[in-house]
């Protein structure tokens, strides 16, 4: 248990490795989200230009 | 290697490179960071003046290294664009920015944290280190909503690099600043002798350079959303998303 105390700065040390994890996964979900969001727009654009073809 | 450089420029290339290349530079990137946390936290023995609390600075100094190095990124992709007119190195800039924002405000949060029990605050207004970072965090805000007011592609891409350019000045603020004036933070260590013992300093150059790979990843990713998004109206594209297999 003393790891997780970390002498007394437990939760200073700990919040910024859990605020890291989170920065980054938030960052990458956003990025993935981003990406299929302009596909999908680009898709749609375009099958319906080829369904009035 | 020029050849390969021309050919990498090329969006179609560059959008079927990107994503082989991503992972190869993201899982080596995650084992270091994975490795580095654990020394950092549970084998490195504590610092004798800050006990546990010094544990910060394994993610504290990459975040912050980053801020500065995603920042010239930008500016020097948004510069290559303006001179030579390559249409890739403005979606490096426009990548850029996001990765940049989200790692300075890491780096102020992180900072935050850590001097709130060693310095006995939060936060300091005019220290010169803390608003120089914060600076840095507007003009990337600034750089983005810039971006996103000007509808056309061309124009934002100019205009933006030149805000970038200009914002140059802070970055060489936020790193000279802790010698300029007097800080609460403390000065350069991570690459001065003697400043810090071999045993601490590993698994912290670890950490800068897996968050560099995993940096590195996350800039391709999003270089190869803003190929597509300004590609959108190419035949590659047009190719690509109606091909039978309809490629991501």
């Amino acid at each position: 248990m003393d790891f997780f105390a970390m002498g007394g700065y437990g939760a200073y040390v700990w919040s910024c490795y859990a605020l890291t994890f989170v920065i980054v996964v938030f960052s990458h979900w956003r990025a993935r989200l981003r990406h299929r969001r302009i596909y999908r727009e680009i898709e749609v654009r375009l099958k319906a230009l080829e369904d009035r073809e | 290697m020029w050849k390969w450089f021309h050919q990498l420029a090329s969006p179609p290339h560059f959008y079927r490179i990107s994503a082989i290349l991503s992972p190869w530079l993201a899982v080596p990137g995650l084992v270091l960071i994975a490795y580095a946390t654990w020394q950092g936290l549970f084998v490195v023995p504590m610092d004798y003046q800050q006990g546990d609390a010094f544990r910060i600075i394994y993610v504290h100094v990459p975040a912050a290294y980053l801020s500065l190095m995603a920042y010239m990124i930008m500016a020097s992709a948004g510069a290559i664009g303006l001179i030579w007119r390559i249409k890739l190195s403005h979606a490096v800039a426009a990548a850029a920015a996001p990765i940049g924002a989200a790692f300075t405000f890491l780096a102020l949060a992180t900072g935050s944290i850590w001097g709130r029990p060693m310095w006995g605050t939060w936060w300091e207004w005019g220290d010169p280190r803390m608003m120089s970072e914060l600076i840095l965090l507007f003009l990337y805000f600034g750089y983005m909503a810039l971006r996103s007011a000007i509808d056309d592609t061309a124009k934002a891409d100019k205009a933006s690099a030149v805000l970038a350019l200009v914002g140059i000045v802070n970055v060489v603020i936020v790193h000279f600043s802790v010698e300029w004036w007097s800080s609460l933070h403390q000065g350069q260590t991570v690459f001065k002798r003697g400043t810090m013992d071999a045993d601490m300093r590993l698994p912290l150059l670890m950490m800068i350079i897996g968050f560099t790979l995993l940096f590195g990843s996350m800039l391709l990713r999003r270089i190869r959303t803003e190929v597509l998004y300004r590609e959108r109206r190419t035949r590659w594209v047009r190719e690509m998303v109606l091909s039978p297999e309809g490629a991501a």
